[in-house]
């Protein structure tokens, strides 16, 4: 397919200096959608942390949360144990394939609604509208002399993009804590100097990157944009400028007639809008990020002369082709790529949440002890250490009963505990990892080999349920 | 240096550098991008007047913020300790039999009874307890030579074993086989009696029994089961710190081995010298 890279300006000189873009206001179909996934978006972040969640009492009531001292990680009703952050690269995984989905469906729809780039780039403009006015108004005052007039502007401009900046920082550390507890503490200076520090990073690279770096993340940091063009296909839906419609363009004066010319009145209200500055009539290219704010600026256009819409649309490039040539073009969403897609996702999906369905809330480890390996006691008993871990993931203190199988006439000896018995009950509070010093004696003679492979039998008292831990047991 | 030129396909200009005929097409680089470069290096610079930095022939530059990760970490083990001592104070007035019963004592006993051990005691006795056969007895065994109770080897830790200290642990064994006291045919005869035992089959009635019960029972005792109050082992059975066999047991006879144990009262503090009895208590052995 085609993709155009637009030709850089023509100079001589080896850097290039950065155009400060101030797109144009503009109404219309796609602008609405990303008020509301920016509500969404924004809701989302600042207002998760507070979402409560009861687990009963002791534990935290927070529905999102990750308790770093306490090593866990908790989502609605399911609660993460350190060993089991692979949950985690699961979600990852699963992110980026639905990331994927998308671009094969409809382009960079990511990076025109949903990335956070985006949405605090436009929420930044937003910002500069309501406090300057709208694209001339903001080119003025860049233009205009330090008087009072400009600095109380853009004084007023700053001070909101950091308030938001700091805002944004806050709410990624509420995760980390008791959300209400840690905005207290935040907003009565009584915090830890890591939170601080997190704002003041987060906070400042969003100030920095939605204030002053934005499409410039995109053009040249952002790595996505550099790969996007794998996973689109002529069925994919990208913004498109009907070339074989518009062209060739011309100015229209009024009155005049649309016979024997384009549509394209050259009037470059999709220039304007754009939020990354490029030309979309020039075709696909690496600076578009999806956004559709072009298309609804020349809906407006299009609109106002009487000719039909979608000049510039969200669209595949196989219908564009098919309809310069007058033929119904084809528009598959079901094709090998998103098939494979879906497939991936569903596969993922349901493989973590079966897993997760399915888990054990009592996880045990045996460690064999290696120095010594073995020990004969005074009765001729060949006797071996283990360090027995009991992980109890639930909030309810459990008993279990342990016994060792696998080597005739075995018995256990818990340090604090028991001596010598088949088999004895270990306390374990909920929550917790008991650790027990554990060993396990066998008589002179039971014995066949150097290593013999051993189990250790967990059941839990109230449910029954039993979990088996293979070990080994050394002798001479 | 070559011009620069507009390049016929792209239109783009060229750089003017040229190599064997293939020219450069100048792709500008936004200059945000430059400044954001030196200000990496001025960053450098800053970071080498702050931080240590460079080697000198005498050491290296220290840095105005005098950061040393020696002088952090010294800190943290300050604040280990600091965190450490509630769990100290708590066995300050705890007996080892208390912390036994005491499951988050017992944890925290074991824990920093590990590091302890292998700070104080392992250069003898082993990693873990495991002893230097001839040596240094085996701790993780239920053979005691001293006893195993942890009274008993609270009391070994704190004053030792035949050393200076007034308190501490003393027997000897008397060489019964070298001078007058004993014929070779006599030692030899009673080596086989105290094999037999080991073997937990005493030989009844044997010349040997006799001697066992003229010359050893006092000490070892009848049937050899052992006297921990003087120290003196076991016979029946097969843990021998010194050779075991009728080899080693004449060789014991003859001319007796005697380890030692300095007292670690004066090094280390009563609490400490608890955690290590419960440690040692755990190794397997315990009484």
């Amino acid at each position: 397919m085609n993709q155009h890279v637009s030709p850089p300006k023509q100079s001589t000189s080896l850097y290039a200096e950065t155009v400060i873009i101030h797109p144009r206001a503009v109404k219309g179909i796609y602008r609405n959608l990303k008020w509301w996934l920016m509500a969404l978006t924004l809701g989302f972040w600042h207002l998760a942390p507070f979402l409560r969640w009861d687990r009963g009492p002791g534990a935290p009531d927070q529905a999102i949360l990750a308790d770093l001292d306490g090593g866990r990680g908790y989502f609605f009703f399911i609660e993460i144990w350190p060993q089991e952050v692979y949950y985690l690269t699961g979600l990852l995984l699963l992110a980026a394939i639905v990331l994927f989905f998308m671009s094969a469906l409809a382009g960079r729809v990511w990076c025109g609604f949903l990335c956070w780039q985006t949405v605090y780039t436009d929420l930044f403009i937003l910002v500069e509208r309501l406090v300057v006015g709208d694209r001339p108004a903001r080119m003025n005052l860049v233009r205009r002399k330090w008087d009072a007039h400009k600095i109380t502007k853009t004084a007023i401009v700053h001070a909101v993009w950091l308030l938001i900046s700091a805002a944004c920082g806050a709410s990624f550390v509420l995760f980390f804590g008791d959300a209400f507890q840690t905005l207290k503490e935040i907003l009565t200076l009584e915090a830890s100097i890591g939170a601080y520090s997190c704002i003041f990073i987060i906070g400042g690279f969003c100030y920095l990157l939605a204030g002053f770096a934005r499409e410039q993340v995109c053009l040249y940091m952002c790595p996505y944009s550099r790969f996007q063009s794998s996973m689109l296909d002529e069925h994919s839906l990208i913004i498109n400028y009907e070339t074989w419609r518009g062209e060739p363009r011309a100015p229209m004066r009024k009155g005049g007639s649309f016979e024997g010319r384009g549509h394209c009145i050259d009037c470059k209200a999709c220039v304007q809008a754009c939020p990354t500055g490029i030309d979309i009539r020039e075709g696909l290219q690496m600076g578009c990020i999806g956004c559709g704010l072009c298309a609804d600026a020349c809906d407006t256009v299009m609109k106002k002369y009487g000719l039909p819409p979608h000049l510039i649309s969200y669209d595949s490039a196989n219908n564009v082709e098919a309809r310069a040539k007058g033929t119904k073009g084809e528009t598959k969403l079901i094709r090998p790529r998103t098939l494979l897609y879906t497939a991936l996702i569903v596969v993922i999906a349901a493989g973590m949440m079966i897993s997760l369905g399915t888990r054990r809330t009592t996880e045990a480890n045996v460690l064999h002890e290696r120095t010594p390996l073995f020990v004969v006691q005074s009765d001729g008993a060949i006797r071996n250490g283990y360090t027995y871990k009991v992980l109890n993931m639930i909030r309810k203190d459990r008993t279990y009963r342990v016994k060792v199988t696998g080597l005739e006439g075995a018995t256990l000896s818990v340090v604090g505990g028991a001596t010598r018995v088949a088999e004895t009950e270990l306390q374990v509070t909920g929550d917790d990892i008991g650790t027990f010093r554990v060993y396990v004696d066998v008589p002179e003679g039971n014995l066949r080999g150097k290593k013999t492979p051993i189990f250790f039998e967990l059941t839990e008292l109230s449910e029954g349920s039993t979990l088996r831990t293979e070990s080994l047991f050394a002798g001479p | 240096m070559a011009s620069m030129e507009k390049d016929s396909v792209s239109g783009q200009m060229t750089t003017g550098h040229e190599w064997d005929g293939i020219k450069e097409l100048n792709t500008p680089l936004p200059k945000w991008w430059v400044y954001v470069f030196w200000a990496c290096v001025l960053w450098a610079i800053g970071y080498w007047i702050a931080m240590p930095a460079w080697p000198t022939p005498t050491g290296y530059t220290q840095g105005m913020l005098n950061y040393s990760s020696r002088a952090n970490v010294a800190e943290d083990l300050k604040a280990q300790q600091a965190s450490r001592a509630q769990w100290m104070a708590k066995l300050q007035n705890a007996s080892p039999e208390d912390i036994v019963k005491d499951k988050a004592l017992l944890n925290f006993a074991q824990s920093a009874g590990k590091g302890l051990f292998g700070e104080n005691c392992s250069a003898c006795h082993g990693a873990g307890g495991v002893g230097v056969p001839g040596a240094y007895p085996r701790l993780a065994d239920d053979e005691w030579i001293w006893g195993g109770s942890l009274a008993d080897i609270e009391q070994t830790i704190k004053f030792g074993v035949r050393n200076a200290h007034p308190d501490s642990r003393q027997s000897e064994m008397l060489p019964f086989g070298t001078g007058d006291a004993m014929s070779a045919d006599q030692v030899s005869q009673l080596a086989d009696y105290v094999v037999s035992l080991s073997a937990k089959t005493p030989a009844a009635g044997s010349p040997g029994e006799a001697l066992f019960a003229e010359r050893c029972s006092a000490c070892h005792q009848e049937g050899g089961v052992g006297m921990k109050d003087l120290g003196a082992p076991a016979l029946n059975n097969n843990i021998w710190l010194y050779k075991g066999g009728k080899e080693g047991v004449i060789a014991q006879i003859t001319k007796p081995k005697h380890g030692s144990m300095p007292a670690w009262t004066e090094r280390l503090d009563a609490g400490t010298i608890k955690v290590l009895a419960v440690y040692v208590h755990s190794l397997g052995g315990g009484k």
